[in-house]
């Protein structure tokens, strides 16, 4: 008997997955003046694949597929949603860059649909292949965009320390995963989630629950596995970065969050430590570098290691109680969808500065307020919204992650709350350090008085996430919903 | 209930900011545009505000003119405005102040100009400042509070004085300390009793709390509340950002941003967990005749005008804080009304300050004198300040001053009368160090001969926009101190019924 096959389900990835070959054979049929085309072919893809997700939502029916490895609901159209726009908000930053470089238009944005494609997969995956699968569909194309520039030796090195690490931490993982997968002899994250509820789990499989959850710490950018953060965000061409920073990190969390509440739930005295480890190390190692950094997309990739933390800190609480798992999981959600907003925000401004300076220079930042108020302000948003200042969104993503906290109550989760509290005020002192750049230092000699000019659709992708940063600052609500909504089907 | 009174306040509130916004869409060369906007929204917001002057019940002792809607639903806080006795004053003490600073500002934006920049976070600080007096939700309140935090950051950082750089960042890494901490006050309240709004939570009155745990939540809403004050020891931040902050910065923060602490005390701190308010007033007292003393001692020390009156607002916020302390409704009357006399007076001590300044352009008490003579009209309103700082009777500052220190003879029940007896008589004496350094400040600048090295200066007397700022304000110094029920007629139904836990 065939499989049953949902269409409506799949429409998301089957647009997606239509999409890439599209660009590629436009790729191949386009005259070089032309392939700028295969940008906004891409672009219009994605916006497609949006549709779909809110058919689904609006439908709200939970859909399960090949015996419950591959479900769609609430928590996998959140994601979905989220890697879709993101993808869209990247394609926007993207397209001058890539324009501009020379670098490949058509196979670009190829490769980084396919990226995408493995996240939409990656929301619904609930099955340890499944997963793992998903999870190397978003890896290797990053592999490649890394070491885009093929010609700068940083590019070459980001894509290669990238490229091996990734490779060793899979390796972690598939052991794990096949440990897990010889003990409760299913794949099923449900079958797993009941092996583990009989009790009494051999020490073992607790083995194999740390190799796995090692193996996402990669893919997190958990502190001790984030060496190759700070030189492939260096050297991978910008819009790649803040893909990696923000949608790739998301696809590791999708995954995590699905097995952690799903498969091992139960017992949590075998995954809670490690993620309590990795959680303070994350926040506590990521700010105190981040405070030394002098390079703006250095500086982001440590706070960006700090942020992974703060995300970490609700999973680390959440097998305590019934409510304290449920404000965990929005947190973790809710904390996402924030951080990717100020995230792209940040590093569309980095891109768009960088366009006048040619400099990654905390210091190129100097005097921006005087030539360019507008990008000053847009980027003094995103540094107080990441520092957690109200009324910009950040500050709600902090306070679901200390409400999960509150929530657990136990001396662990406490201690662990208030090394976060103690890290936000640190991470402060970086992020205005850029904003003080910008409003008090004067600017260099030499500086054109008027304003950067930014192209179209890079302002485009700065005034989406800006409205993003503001409207959740002020009314958190509509993110909150979805946070609320986004219940995990088994 | 008609439309204008469910919406006033929203209306009143957001004006500013929609004047803001307005202001960052008009170009930065057209200055006489922004500065019109500026106005316009300014003056609408006052506009509002005396129209709910007009509208407000005052034989009600409740909240007037409430909104109640659905905010944030998961955390179930909800966008609760109102308005009392309490709110009122200081509201529209607010407004007019900020409209002061707009005309004040016409001709006189300090180094490095851009007037676009600097009347969009006025406005913006407008907004945060009235949100957090009629804010009657404690998240709705923290972002209010929040709100007021950066403009005021960035006002001191760009157009500040030549130590801006570490003045704003002191004033940010305190303030936000304090907010972390209330912030965690205020989650764990709603942790304990399921509630983030404040009218709920003063109906409780800490509930079944155990008294451990009520003791340290106000431990925490305290240091937040306190820093902003600020009373001693956190007040080493206030010296500083008053002195590097430009003229209407200073104003802004003396007359309004102080008041935020103290109101915060009064609306949040006392009522909500009036066992642990009993237990920390002695302490409260204390720190607040520590700050009396030690602000004036402060101010004999010093020779930069603005430093001195800086310090001189440590004393006077130690008389608000002592009347509050005394828990007793007499005693909170009287903090409030210290807070609009506070901001009346010492807001237009600052003015005369950055007045001075800009034509002497030194504010070293030793190289001036003999303002009498150079700028008479301006010497006379200085003078006139001192005195009504100095509470002289029948100016505002008497009627702030006065009844704080009286209402420490018979504090609440449960809390000792003979410590608040010693308060007061510490308090007393401070009155006496108050009238010694300000008429020393007021013999420094005006009397005497002009210095050698302004002989020859031409020092403009008062100028147009500057009496058009001022005279409201000294206007209202003389209206509150000679007919104080003006005031007290408004709060002292609200504050018994906001304190009715401490019985009255």
């Amino acid at each position: 008997m065939n499989p049953h096959i949902d269409f409506h389900a799949l429409a998301p990835e089957i647009v997606l997955a239509a999409t890439l070959v599209v660009v590629l054979v436009a790729d191949l049929l386009l005259p070089d003046r032309e392939r700028w085309q295969t940008s906004r072919l891409a672009t219009i893809g994605v916006l497609a694949a949006f549709v779909p997700v809110i058919t689904l939502a609006v439908d709200g029916a939970d859909r399960s597929m090949f015996g419950g490895a591959y479900v769609v609901d609430n928590y996998a159209l959140a994601f979905k949603g989220f890697f879709i726009l993101v993808a869209y908000v990247v394609l926007l930053m993207s397209v001058d860059y890539i324009s501009e470089g020379d670098y490949y238009q058509g196979e670009f944005y190829f490769v980084l649909l396919t990226s995408v494609l493995g996240m939409s997969v990656m929301g619904s995956a609930r099955d340890l292949v499944s997963i793992f699968i998903a999870l190397e569909t978003i890896t290797m194309p990053t592999f490649v965009l890394a070491g885009w520039r093929k010609h700068d030796t940083k590019s070459n090195e980001a894509a290669i320390k990238y490229l091996i690490i990734g490779v060793l931490s899979s390796a972690l993982m598939l052991y794990g995963m096949s440990l897990v997968y010889g003990m409760s002899g299913s794949t099923l994250l449900t079958d797993i989630g009941a092996f583990v509820a009989k009790g009494g789990t051999p020490p073992l499989m607790i083995v194999a629950m740390f190799l796995t959850i090692a193996g996402f710490a990669f893919k997190v950018s958990a502190v001790p596995f984030h060496f190759w953060v700070p030189d492939t965000y260096e050297g991978a061409p910008t819009p790649v970065t803040a893909f990696l920073s923000v949608a790739s990190k998301a696809g590791g969390f999708a995954a995590l969050v699905s097995i952690v509440f799903v498969g091992f739930y139960p017992d949590k005295g075998a995954w809670q430590p490690t993620l309590w480890v990795l959680a303070a190390a994350s926040m506590t190692l990521g700010n105190l570098t981040a405070l030394r950094q002098t390079n703006i997309v250095r500086m982001l990739a440590y706070s960006s290691i700090a942020q992974g933390g703060f995300i970490l800190v609700p999973l680390a609480v959440a097998g305590e109680s019934a409510s304290a798992a449920n404000s965990a999981r929005e947190a973790v959600i809710i904390y996402l969808l924030i951080y990717g907003a100020m995230n792209l925000g940040a590093f569309a401004v980095v891109m768009a500065l960088a366009r006048r300076t040619r400099s990654g220079e905390i210091s190129s930042y100097a005097g921006l307020m005087q030539y360019s108020p507008g990008l000053a302000l847009v980027m003094s948003a995103f540094m107080f919204s990441l520092a957690g200042v109200p009324p910009l969104a950040g500050w709600f993503a902090k306070f679901v992650m200390f409400r999960a906290v509150i929530d657990a109550a136990t001396p662990a989760a406490v201690t662990l709350g208030v090394i976060a509290a103690v890290n936000s005020v640190i991470a402060f002192f970086y992020y205005v350090g850029v904003v003080r750049q910008m409003w008090l230092q004067p600017a260099p000699e030499g500086t054109e008085d008027r304003p950067v000019r930014i192209p179209m659709a890079l302002s485009s992708a700065l005034a989406i996430t800006t409205v993003v940063v503001v409207v959740v600052g002020v009314y958190p609500q509509v993110f909150a919903k979805i946070g609320e909504l986004a219940r995990l089907g088994g | 209930m008609n439309w204008f009174d469910s919406w006033a306040l929203t209306l009143a509130v957001f004006i500013p900011l929609v004047g803001m916004a307005v202001v960052l869409f008009i170009p930065r060369d057209e200055e006489t545009a922004l500065k019109t906007t500026a106005l316009v929204a300014t003056a609408a917001s006052l506009a509002v505000g005396i129209a709910i002057l007009f509208r407000f019940d005052y034989d009600k002792s409740g909240l007037q003119m409430v909104v109640d809607k659905p905010w944030i639903d998961v955390i179930h806080s909800r966008y609760h405005v109102g308005i009392d006795g309490i709110s009122l004053p200081l509201l529209l003490m607010t407004m007019v102040v900020t409209v002061g600073c707009v005309v004040y500002s016409w001709n006189h934006f300090p180094h490095p100009h851009n007037p676009k920049a600097f009347l969009a976070l006025t406005l913006l600080l407008e907004t945060g400042m009235l949100g957090t007096f009629v804010a009657q939700d404690l998240i709705l309140f923290f972002i209010f509070f929040e709100v007021v935090l950066l403009p005021m950051y960035f006002m001191i950082a760009v157009w500040g004085g030549p130590r801006r750089e570490y003045a704003s960042l002191k004033f940010f890494l305190f303030t936000l300390f304090g907010s972390a901490l209330m912030l965690l006050s205020f989650l764990a309240l709603y942790w304990k009793l399921g509630t983030f709004d404040i009218v709920a939570l003063t109906e409780l009155g800490g509930g079944e709390l155990v008294r451990s745990t009520q003791m340290l939540i106000f431990a925490g809403m305290f240091v937040g509340f306190a820093i902003k004050v600020p009373m001693f020891p956190f007040h080493t931040w206030l010296p500083d950002a008053h002195t590097e902050a430009p003229t209407v910065g200073s104003v802004l923060l003396a007359a309004v941003l102080l008041k935020l602490g103290t109101y915060g005390f009064v609306r949040i701190a006392l009522p909500v967990l009036p066992d642990a308010a009993r237990e920390w007033a002695p302490w409260i007292g204390l720190l607040a005749v520590i700050g009396i003393i030690y602000g004036a001692l402060g101010c004999l020390a010093q020779h930069d005008m603005k430093r001195l009156i800086a310090f001189s607002s440590v004393a006077h916020m130690g008389f608000v804080m002592l009347g509050i302390a005394t828990l007793t409704t007499f005693g909170i009357n009287a903090a409030i009304f210290g807070m609009v006399a506070h901001g009346l007076i010492t807001g237009m001590l600052f003015f005369v300050a950055g007045s001075i300044q800009e034509r002497y352009e030194t504010r070293e008490m030793s190289r001036l004198g003999g303002l009498l003579t150079q700028a008479p009209r301006l010497g006379w309103i200085f003078g006139f300040l001192c005195m009504a700082s100095l509470g002289l009777p029948g100016l505002a500052g008497f009627w702030g001053e006065f009844p704080a220190i009286l209402s420490s003879y018979n504090p609440a029940a449960g809390v000792s009368e003979v410590t608040f007896r010693a308060y007061m008589v510490v308090a007393a004496i401070g009155t006496v160090l108050a009238a010694g350094y300000l008429l020393w400040m007021l013999q420094r600048v005006a009397f005497g001969t002009v210095k050698d090295e302004f002989k020859d200066l031409h020092v403009h007397d008062v100028h147009v926009p500057e009496w058009i700022a001022w005279i409201p304000l000294i206007l209202l110094i003389v209206a509150l101190g000679i007919y104080p029920n003006l005031i007290f007629r408004v709060t002292d139904g609200s504050v018994g019924h906001v304190l009715r836990a401490f019985g009255g």
